[in-house]
């Protein structure tokens, strides 16, 4: 199946797809209206170590450790994506726990969010890989990059 | 093939679900004593607390049983006979196997406490219907005791909190939640609870029982070993391999009930944890179904949330502690050996990855860029 790449060599460090994610499940027009005076809770995010930067999101894993983990059952996979169903999340933390990436972050609601690939939002490719200025993540199934479980 | 599963729960239902990936044909027969759907067991606190509701609960869909084409027989097994390669019930009847996992979970321990049978609210909580008796018996003005303040007693302290008069939290041990904290951390934890109104005796035994309305016995659980007793080698909890096999041909372990190695010590222990449960659970499975899967990475580890305040934990708090803010990492030899954080949680998972696959740690930046790594 498809993920989502990030290619650490062309990653600016702008953090556009941060905006791009949280932009993405507003379902508004305009970016700028949408997202002012808003903190933003992305799936997508720009880590920065001195000259380096580079975005971590789902990896879809093959064997997801949260899924397994999960103590509600919340977490499923379908068709390869990694889905959360917020009704059952009781924000006990556990895939914060288990996730080797740090993918899975909490919202303000306390309900977990995760990167779904804008299945549900978006024809096409997922908001933050069309956002990127400088191709620097992309979507495609490349079999050497696989997550690990 | 003709699979027997003894217990619903984690373990069982990760049992069901590698068996099917292996083998979508042979027969799945699952015994509970438990008379419910797959419930998820650590939300009967949160069922207290009205976060969640018994529907809510289910572990998986109501439609679980049908979509893997098994059968849910309620009942309890009494003696499993080997070498007839059959499992007896309470009832009489006789379920027959090829392949047995025995993923029996853990029971509520009551220790001998002066006084305890003068108590006419007495309760354990482990089970939904623990909780449903439990939900019962409280009112707005209840004075609870839990004695125990282990993680099963301090969930179910803030399952009740808002609903009653009081809960007091007794404890022989110094500190609360001393399986997965240290001092420093089990002060600050504790001192949050206080400000929520949880009262804690702790260093002392339970006792003036006549000043309380409703006691909880929280004070520890023991592995279910019993059936195998005499068939398979047992220590605190049945001793498995990576593959979840025990020592006897054809039966396999998984979960609470279980002793197995931890990964981050080399140790061979008993993890009782969901996720654990699961993973063991799905291992037992996939190789009950003839497939080939290590069960190999268990550490302990915990995330909690209580009264608002979350816990993350992992491995093992040996060596030298580093320690910024309410976080405590511990290392040795350049190893990650286990670490405690509180509140700021956001990068537990890469964290708990170095603990599980004991790598080297250089300078944090490289931690960082190998965990992110795939
Ligand atoms: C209040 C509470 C909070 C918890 N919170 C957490 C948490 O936050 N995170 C976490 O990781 N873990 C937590 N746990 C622990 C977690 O619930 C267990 O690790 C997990 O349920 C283990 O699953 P299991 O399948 O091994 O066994 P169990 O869930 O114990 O299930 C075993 C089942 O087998 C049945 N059984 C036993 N013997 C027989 C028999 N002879 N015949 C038929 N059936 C039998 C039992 O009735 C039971 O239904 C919590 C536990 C409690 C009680």
């Amino acid at each position: 199946m498809k993920r989502i790449y990030v290619n650490e060599k062309w990653c600016l460090g702008c953090r556009l797809c941060e905006y791009y994610c949280a932009f993405a499940e507003t379902g508004k027009k305009n970016m700028a209206l949408a997202l002012k005076d808003v903190k933003i809770n992305p799936r997508i995010r720009v880590e920065s170590h001195e000259d380096i930067n580079f975005a971590v999101n789902c990896r879809h894993c093959d064997e997801p450790l949260c899924v397994k983990s999960c103590i509600t059952g919340a977490l499923s996979v379908t068709d390869g994506v990694v889905k959360i169903n917020s009704e059952r999340c009781v924000e006990c933390y556990t895939c914060i726990l288990v996730c080797p990436f740090g993918a899975i972050v909490p919202s303000d609601s306390g309900v977990l969010k995760k990167c779904e690939l804008c299945l549900d939002i978006i024809e096409g490719s997922p908001a933050c890989v069309k956002g990127c200025p400088n191709n620097a993540i992309v979507y495609e199934s490349t079999l050497v990059q696989k997550g690990q479980g | 093939m003709r699979y027997v599963i003894i217990g619903n729960s984690a373990a069982g239902i990760g049992a069901v679900e590698g068996i099917r990936q292996v083998d979508g044909q042979g027969v799945i027969t699952i015994i509970t004593s438990e008379r419910e759907h797959t419930y998820s067991r650590p939300l009967i606190s949160y069922l207290l607390q009205g976060k969640t509701d018994e529907d809510k609960m289910r572990y998986r869909p109501a439609h679980f049983y049908d979509d893997n084409n098994c059968t849910l027989v309620y009942g309890t097994v009494i003696q499993i006979l080997p070498n007839e390669k059959q499992v007896a019930l309470e009832d009489g009847s006789k379920i027959p196997y090829d392949k047995l996992l025995v993923a029996s979970g853990s029971s509520a321990f009551t220790p001998p406490i002066e006084g305890l049978d003068t108590v006419k609210s007495k309760h354990h909580f482990m089970t939904l219907n623990d909780a449903r008796n439990l939900k019962n018996a409280i009112a707005r003005d209840s004075r609870v005791l839990i004695v125990g303040a282990g993680l099963i007693g301090l969930k179910c302290a803030e399952g009740i909190l808002n609903k009653v008069g009081s809960v007091t939290v007794v404890d022989l041990a110094p500190r609360i939640l001393s399986a997965i904290l240290d001092e420093e951390s089990a002060a600050i934890v504790q001192k949050h609870l206080e400000n929520q109104g949880i009262e804690f005796k702790l260093e002392s035994k339970a006792e003036d029982f006549g000043n309380y309305d409703i006691v909880v016995i929280a004070a520890g659980v023991r592995p279910n070993t019993a059936l195998l007793n005499g068939i398979a080698d047992i220590n605190r909890g049945i001793i498995v391999n990576e593959k979840s096999e025990t020592s006897h041909p054809d039966i396999y372990a998984a979960g609470d009930c279980t002793e197995s190695i931890d990964k981050a010590s080399g140790q061979r222990k008993i993890m009782a944890l969901l996720p654990n449960a699961y993973m063991q659970g799905e291992a037992a499975g996939i190789n009950m179904a003839g497939g080939d899967k290590a069960c190999d990475k268990l550490i302990p580890m915990n995330a909690v949330g209580l009264c608002g305040l979350h816990i993350i934990t992992a491995g093992n708090y040996t060596g030298e502690v580093l320690c910024k803010d309410n976080n405590r990492f511990f290392i040795s030899d350049n190893k990650l050996n286990g670490y405690i954080l509180i509140d700021n949680i956001e990068k537990a998972g890469v964290y708990t990855r170095l603990v599980r696959e004991k790598r080297a740690l250089e300078d944090v930046t490289e931690i960082i860029r190998e965990a992110l790594r795939a």
